[in-house]
């Protein structure tokens, strides 16, 4: 394996952690950017620069990699759950909802109706949870200390909800095969709604002092311009691809769980730049409370039905049936742990805070996977940071990379 | 437009090249076996069709038969009636002799694809402009992890 990283040297010789410079030609110099900056998290990029513009770029991933589709091969079906979640623990409902999905393809299961709003409720919350958190991030990549306490503190609220409906802040396993694991405690939707009061105003507030400022949109605009040709050809995802002018949602195009019986709008951007990327994840901020206040609408309209498909819990003995039919709770049956999934290959994509992700799942009868192969979002981001940067100064690649929302736990799974 | 309609426009547009078609469950996931010579060719014609860019790229280890299955699962973003679908571009390659080529000429999209395939599974992408690892470092990929006969001594559980 020869010829591997030209900004290899690091790794095989010397060995130095972070920052360090080095000079290739007369006036180009090799700089690295992490895996230990604060800034780039735990990934590397490496840029060459002449003066002040880079004239190269190269992004050096795996820090954070876990070797997801490996270990998978190894655990029961609904071990690989709690395992996939965390490459997005705060966007975990998003994350593992397609390969709940894939395997429920498989089993030929769908789950209720109610399961079905209760999966939308979370994924929504995390997605707003998501999105914030990336807010925070980019504020701090920007030097504005507001924009990272503000989002920070809001994103809370969101956090407590989804701990009130899962029991857990973070990695809340909340959808298994068949169905959810929990029904609303009693007081959510109001609690819910206060929320998304809360938040319509606190966009406003986000907008008089980030989004409106003249100095953000100063270092923003025309930043990291990602034509909508570019962008398809580079197969970016998410965000990023909407606000380069491509109508793409997989909650459109490919419609999941209840997500077309709902009425919402993808925002679209034409510009590209790292400016409309920030306007894009205000407009699907707003989208995702009109979601939730109408999941809100119809939880509060019916009555209490299953959470689970019949299949799973008609077996189960009946002290488990009663926690079920009493406290709306479903302690899972040992049917989880023995279950076998036909053989077969199913694919299913979801839409995720940061973009699409996508699992291909295949069986052989046994009661593990033969092959998971996940496609994270951050992971089909990442090829920005090589065919975006170069031709842009120093300064701007933190605004570009805080922009695109790279999350190097997920994109190494 | 449903599967089947969009198989039987596959076929048209493929041609000879198609050794088989199948729908996978939930209708929405067609796998379509192309020869390996002309892989490069089959994907041209896809995405003159409208599949614009490579969702993903999968390689299974199927060790007792002795292949490797290499699949480019192609998306739309473009056009609107495909972007339901997602198309397997399908092919075997023997495994002790997993040479192939690339399809970055084609689909740029799939430049970090084949070096994760390349670092789990050592298929070799002739014609790709940087191959090397992408999330290994480079003793451990060597190894070529993902593959079945890998043991992970930590990881019993983990079966050929």
């Amino acid at each position: 394996m020869s010829g591997f990283v030209r900004g290899s040297v690091g790794y095989n010789d010397l060995g130095l952690p972070g920052m360090w410079t080095r000079r290739i030609g007369k006036d180009v110099y090799e700089v690295f950017i992490g895996p230990q900056h604060p800034g780039s998290g735990h990934t590397r990029i490496i840029i060459w620069v002449d003066g002040d513009i880079i004239v190269d770029s190269e992004i050096d991933m795996g820090y954070v990699h876990r070797t997801m589709e490996k270990l998978s091969e190894g655990r029961q079906w609904i071990k690989a759950i709690p395992l996939f979640e965390r490459m997005a623990i705060h966007d975990a409902c998003n994350v593992t909802l397609p390969y709940v999905r894939a395997v429920e393809k498989l089993l030929d299961v769908e789950p209720p109706e109610r399961a079905s709003y209760l999966r939308v409720l979370l994924c929504e919350i995390n997605r707003i949870a998501a999105f914030l958190y990336g807010f925070g991030i980019f504020g701090v990549f920007l030097g504005h200390s507001t924009m990272y306490m503000w989002p920070f503190g809001d994103r809370e609220v969101w956090v407590e909800l989804a701990e009130w409906l899962t029991g857990a802040r973070l990695t809340h396993t909340y959808p298994v095969f068949g169905g959810v694991r929990r029904d609303v405690p009693a007081g959510f939707t109001d609690a819910l709604r206060k929320a998304i009061r809360y938040m319509r105003r606190r966009l406003e507030d986000y907008r008089k002092i980030f989004v409106d400022n003249p100095v953000i949109r100063s270092r923003l605009e025309g930043v990291g311009v990602i034509p909508k040709k570019i962008a398809v050809e580079l197969g970016i995802t998410g965000p990023n691809l909407r606000a380069s002018g491509v109508e793409y949602d997989v909650r459109m195009n490919h419609p999941y769980e209840v997500y077309d019986r709902l009425d919402f709008e993808i925002p679209v951007f034409e510009e590209g730049d790292a400016y409309a990327r920030v306007l894009q994840r205000v407009e699907e901020i707003k989208q995702s409370l009109r979601i939730l206040e109408q999941v809100a609408d119809w939880l509060d309209k019916h009555e209490k039905t299953p959470i689970m498909a019949e299949k799973f819990w008609k077996t189960a003995p009946p002290l488990y049936k009663k926690v079920f039919q009493e406290q709306g709770r479903v302690k899972l049956p040992a049917t989880f742990a023995i279950m076998k999934v036909p053989a077969g290959k199913a694919y299913e994509r979801g839409e995720t805070a940061r973009g699409e992700i996508s699992y291909y799942v295949e069986s052989n009868g046994a009661n593990k996977p033969y092959r998971v192969r996940i496609h994270s979002p951050s992971a089909r981001n990442a090829i920005v940071f090589k065919y975006i940067l170069p031709g842009h100064r120093v300064m701007d690649l933190p605004a570009i990379y805080g922009s695109i929302d790279y999350f190097p736990p997920e994109a190494d799974r | 437009m449903n599967a089947q309609e969009l198989v039987e426009r596959i076929k048209a547009v493929l041609g000879d090249t198609v050794k088989k078609i199948e729908v996978h469950k939930g209708e929405d996931y067609i796998e379509v076996e192309v020869d390996k010579d002309s892989i490069i060719d089959a994907a041209r014609k896809m995405k003159e069709f409208g599949f614009d860019h490579v969702h993903d790229l999968t390689v299974v280890d199927y060790m007792k038969e002795g292949y490797f299955r290499v699949i480019y699962n192609l998306g739309s973003y473009t056009v609107k009636e495909l972007s339901y679908f997602i198309v397997g571009l399908a092919y075997n390659i023997p495994r002790d002799n997993p040479q192939t080529v690339s399809l970055t000429r084609v689909y740029t999209t799939a430049e970090f694809q084949e070096r994760e395939a390349f670092e789990g599974f050592g298929v070799i992408f002739e014609g790709h402009p940087d191959l090397k690892p992408l999330l290994l470092a480079p003793p451990v990929a060597e190894q070529r992890p993902l593959r079945k006969d890998f043991i992970v001594k930590e990881e019993p559980e983990i079966k050929r």
